[in-house]
């Protein structure tokens, strides 16, 4: 690709990128949100047809002009984007040939379609029957399965945005292994990640985009990690986690013996037994594999789980079983949610409507509202978290994906929580966006706020946590100290053999 | 970092007035597209339709569409739908008239049956959605044939007129001149009232210096409106009792969405269900509430509308339900849920009645009257939604 340039009203999003993919080469692109790393890819792929962006496309050496994603996929380009775009009320063999069925007038002919599905996935090692429904897959699986569908166009160049964000540990291994095969038979990889241990362990070659344009491209083995952080947000950084020193109070919140129910199956437990406490001013975080409970250990303490739970709670040493969300919130519990689009935000309402949403009735009024009360109480938090934008009148799915995420945590630090957990904080937001996020966490528990941490980033958990508990099967499975908590004991604890 | 900042304040700020724009400017395309229907049957008329005597009979005609459509928009602003709203309010009409004529009730508790019947089935309807998960259009699509099938059988298939002076004034009295004007000045008054307010609560809350002028300023156009729409029913009858039963409800719609937790938590359930119910809102509660509402304003619009026919039919308020969530839509509501104003849902249905009442006096045959809305409700929203996707 040389010299992209793609405008959006008011934006220069690409800004003369140029971007060459060697066959059978890991290339990695790598920059913070907003650094054009998508918006790059769907030039590539022809989302953003010819005439819509300057520069010019070249695959094996021939100049390309694409005019939608077909042109881009019969040149040889395949694409897995960040949402899985699967149906999944289909099967496996239905979605990897979704749009060019084996067919004769019309009529499909199905023993060949699961016959060439079945042996795609074979070619993968991948145990799946390709009659299953998608739905039934875990996400990894699915994750892989769009692998299958890319390879059944003869892809040459494999593009994969954030495909580890929601997978397992094992899961990731599948995928690399399969991955490593694929480079070995020639296959080009253009692999968009923040997570950068991934990064250096896969890539040939890793460049770093920021704000539109190329910093560098550097060989994997010629730079390190901090370099590259450091080229991504233009500035050195030292240790993204902040010193913590956190004063530990009286117990906040005592749990004692959680149990959840599957909402499918009444008799499945998705939580056996789960106890802790967390004091003022602690940081806890739960570790664990997807799958491991830690949502649905979430949800039932906030009484947001739709399947039976059981379970005491009392906060600051009153017994106080709550049942509902709002209980939980007039009790002082706060939960900044997994999944910001699906669970936080209203996207095409305002930071103002997002923000008071969830202490609403404290803010502005019991019965009726108070706009200036909230403009004023909203602008808290957009100062003291330094979220990017006009006013608190901005529609929040114009703000990138950090000061949205931003803008949950401060709809509930409104609350005024004694408790607050926190859900995935920092899933697929910027490392500026991180840090911020880290030192605010960090702050929070030195102003005597008990905080809960859930993270499938490990670094993440080791690094913020004065205590860590690891959950395997719903279960609690280990319980270290800052101290004690190393990766190795964790993973082993989260894997469920000490 | 500093570049960063840069361009994404620049993208933020033209983001921004775009959205902000986007919002005024469809009001002001929609009055402007009022304006011109308006003008078009005047002239087409031979400069009948802008007269008192027509403006007046407009504003009657509409007021069953517009209050069903402000209890339609808050339920569609939830996420959900209404299809039942023209049978229940043929029922609680029937209910109505029944009482007065056969069963020999006074006026008062004919009224309040009509309402009571109204909510009870509004509450039956956000029963079965919210708490039992069927799904709303399920619901009101069956709720739309029953009590079709309710008003026949309770009526016997005959039309039950009434004969009750002080009822049918329901719909069909004016508020003399004297109580008009009256009406005026408390309006003008409020109005006033809220701009000195709105002025102080600047200063109150510490953001600046009061601006009681520029306020005061900006009253003017409402107080305008006011006294020109009262001058222009006291030049005929005075304002019709239908009319002034709309702009209450109107007020009272406009303050529940916009100025209570009520209204924004109508918003936020609409906009993302997950979002709200883990932020404590009990999203069942309120869709319940919601529908108990609408079928209420249902209650209050089959008295006028029966007062006004003088009888209570089988097939009346057949396609009500059309009408109402046509005027929703045509008033920027979006179906999905979360988008939505009262002052949208007014506008449409004022836009809905000029078609109606301009296509008749033009003499324009029933049939053609239909395809002719139908067209203009697509066309409506086609264009809302290339406006959309441009800015």
């Amino acid at each position: 690709m040389r010299n992209i340039v793609k405008e959006f009203p008011g934006v220069r999003a690409l800004d003369g990128v140029s971007f060459t993919l060697e066959a059978g080469e890991f290339h990695s692109l790598v920059g913070e949100n907003g650094a054009g790393k998508s918006t790059l890819m769907k030039v590539l792929s022809g989302v953003y047809p010819e005439g819509t962006f300057e520069g010019e496309i070249l695959v094996d050496d021939t100049v390309r002009h694409f005019s939608g994603i077909r042109d881009s996929e019969a040149a040889g380009i395949a694409i897995i984007f960040q949402e899985l775009s699967l149906v999944k009320e289909l099967t496996v063999g239905e979605n990897i040939f979704l749009g060019k069925e084996p067919s004769r007038f019309g009529v499909i002919n199905w023993s060949e379609l699961y016959h060439r599905a079945s042996k795609l996935l074979q070619d993968l090692h991948l145990p799946i029957d390709p009659r299953t429904p998608v739905g039934n897959l875990g996400i990894g699986q699915q994750q892989l399965v769009e692998i299958a569908k890319a390879l059944s166009q003869d892809a040459k160049i494999l593009v994969l945005d954030e495909p580890t964000a929601a997978l397992t540990e094992s899961e990731v291994e599948t995928l690399f292994t399969i991955l490593k095969n694929l480079i070995a038979k020639r296959v080009g990889m253009i692999y968009i990640s923040h997570k950068l241990d991934e990064v250096f362990a896969m890539s040939d070659r890793i460049t770093v985009l920021r704000d539109g344009r190329t910093v560098s491209t550097h060989a994997a083995n010629a730079i390190t990690k901090d370099g590259v952080i450091a080229e991504m947000v233009g500035r050195e950084v030292g240790d993204i986690f902040p010193e913590t020193k956190h004063e530990l109070g009286d117990a906040a919140l005592s749990l004692r013996g959680l149990t959840a129910y599957s909402p499918d199956d009444p008799h499945k437990k998705v939580v056996d037994n789960v106890s802790f406490d967390v004091r003022k001013g602690e940081v806890l975080g739960i570790a664990g594999l997807m799958g491991a409970g830690r949502s649905e250990l979430l949800m039932s303490v906030f009484g947001a789980w739709p399947g039976k739970f059981t379970r005491e709670i009392s906060v600051e040493g009153r017994i106080v079983n709550f049942t509902s969300p709002a209980e939980a919130i007039a009790n002082g519990v706060g939960f900044v949610t997994e999944d910001r689009k699906r669970f936080g935000l209203l996207l095409e309402q305002t930071i103002l409507d997002n923000m008071t949403l969830a202490g609403l009735r404290s803010i502005s009024g019991r019965i009726i509202t108070n706009r200036t009360r909230e403009t004023i109480a909203a602008k808290g938090p957009m100062i003291s978290l330094r979220i990017k934008a006009n006013s608190t009148m901005t529609v929040a799915n114009t703000l990138s994906g950090g000061n949205q995420q931003k803008v949950v945590l401060g709809k509930w630090l409104l609350t005024n929580p004694k408790v607050l957990f926190l859900d995935e904080p920092t899933r697929g937001i910027d490392v500026g966006a991180k840090q911020e996020i880290y030192a605010e966490i960090n702050k929070l528990a030195q102003e005597g706020l008990a905080i809960v941490l859930v993270s499938s980033e490990l670094p993440e958990v080791l690094g913020l946590s004065d205590r860590v508990i690891v959950l395997h099967e719903g279960k609690i499975t280990g319980e270290f100290t800052r101290a004690e908590a190393t990766p190795e004991k964790v993973m082993a604890a989260a894997t469920g053999g000490i | 970092m500093i570049g960063r900042e840069r361009v994404s304040k620049k993208y933020m700020s033209v983001e921004e007035k775009t959205k902000i724009n986007a919002t005024a400017l469809r009001a002001y395309i929609m009055i402007a597209v009022l304006g011109l229907i308006w003008l078009y049957f005047h002239w087409a008329t031979n400069y009948v339709f802008m007269m008192p005597r027509n403006l007046s009979n407009l504003m009657t005609q509409m007021s069953v569409t517009g209050i069903i459509a402000i209890g339609m928009l808050m339920v569609i602003v939830s996420g959900n739908i209404d299809l039942s709203v023209g049978s229940v309010l043929g029922f609680a009409g029937g209910i109505a008239a029944y009482g007065m004529t056969v069963l020999e009730f006074g006026l008062p508790a004919a009224i309040v049956a009509a309402m009571v019947v109204g909510v009870v089935i509004g509450l039956f309807h956000g029963t079965l959605t919210a708490y039992l998960n069927i799904p709303a259009f399920i619901v009101t699509l069956g709720g739309l044939l029953a009590w079709r099938g309710a008003v026949k059988w309770l009526l016997g298939g005959n039309t039950i007129p009434v004969s009750d002076e002080t009822f049918k004034a329901i719909g069909n009295a004016n508020l003399p001149a004297v109580f008009g004007w009256a009406l005026a000045v408390v309006a003008a008054a409020f109005v006033l009232f809220m701009a000195y307010r709105k002025a102080r609560s600047v200063k109150d809350y510490g953001l600046g210096e009061a601006n009681y002028t520029a306020e005061l300023l900006k009253a003017i156009i409402p107080i305008g409106g006011i006294v020109a729409f009262i001058g222009v029913m006291n030049a005929y009858q005075g304002v019709p009792v239908p009319v002034l039963i709309l702009l209450a409800v109107a007020l009272v719609g406009g303050f529940l969405t916009n100025s209570t937790v009520f209204g924004r938590y109508l918003y936020a359930i609409g906009g993302n269900a997950d979002a709200a119910r883990l932020s404590g809102i009990n999203n069942k509660r309120n869709i319940l509430k919601v529908y108990a509402l609408l079928g209420a304003l249902t209650g209050v619009a089959s008295l006028i509308f029966t007062a006004r026919v003088g009888s209570a039919a089988p097939d009346a308020g057949v396609l009500k339900e059309l009408d109402a969530i046509a005027a929703c839509v045509i008033g920027g509501a979006s179906l999905m849920g979360g988008r939505g104003t009262v002052f949208g849902a007014c506008l449409g249905a004022l836009i809905m009645a000029s078609l109606d009442n301009g296509m008749s006096l033009l003499n324009v045959r029933d049939f053609m009257q239909d395809i002719i809305k139908g067209s203009i409700l697509i066309a409506a929203v086609g264009l809302d939604m290339m406006g959309r996707k441009h800015s």
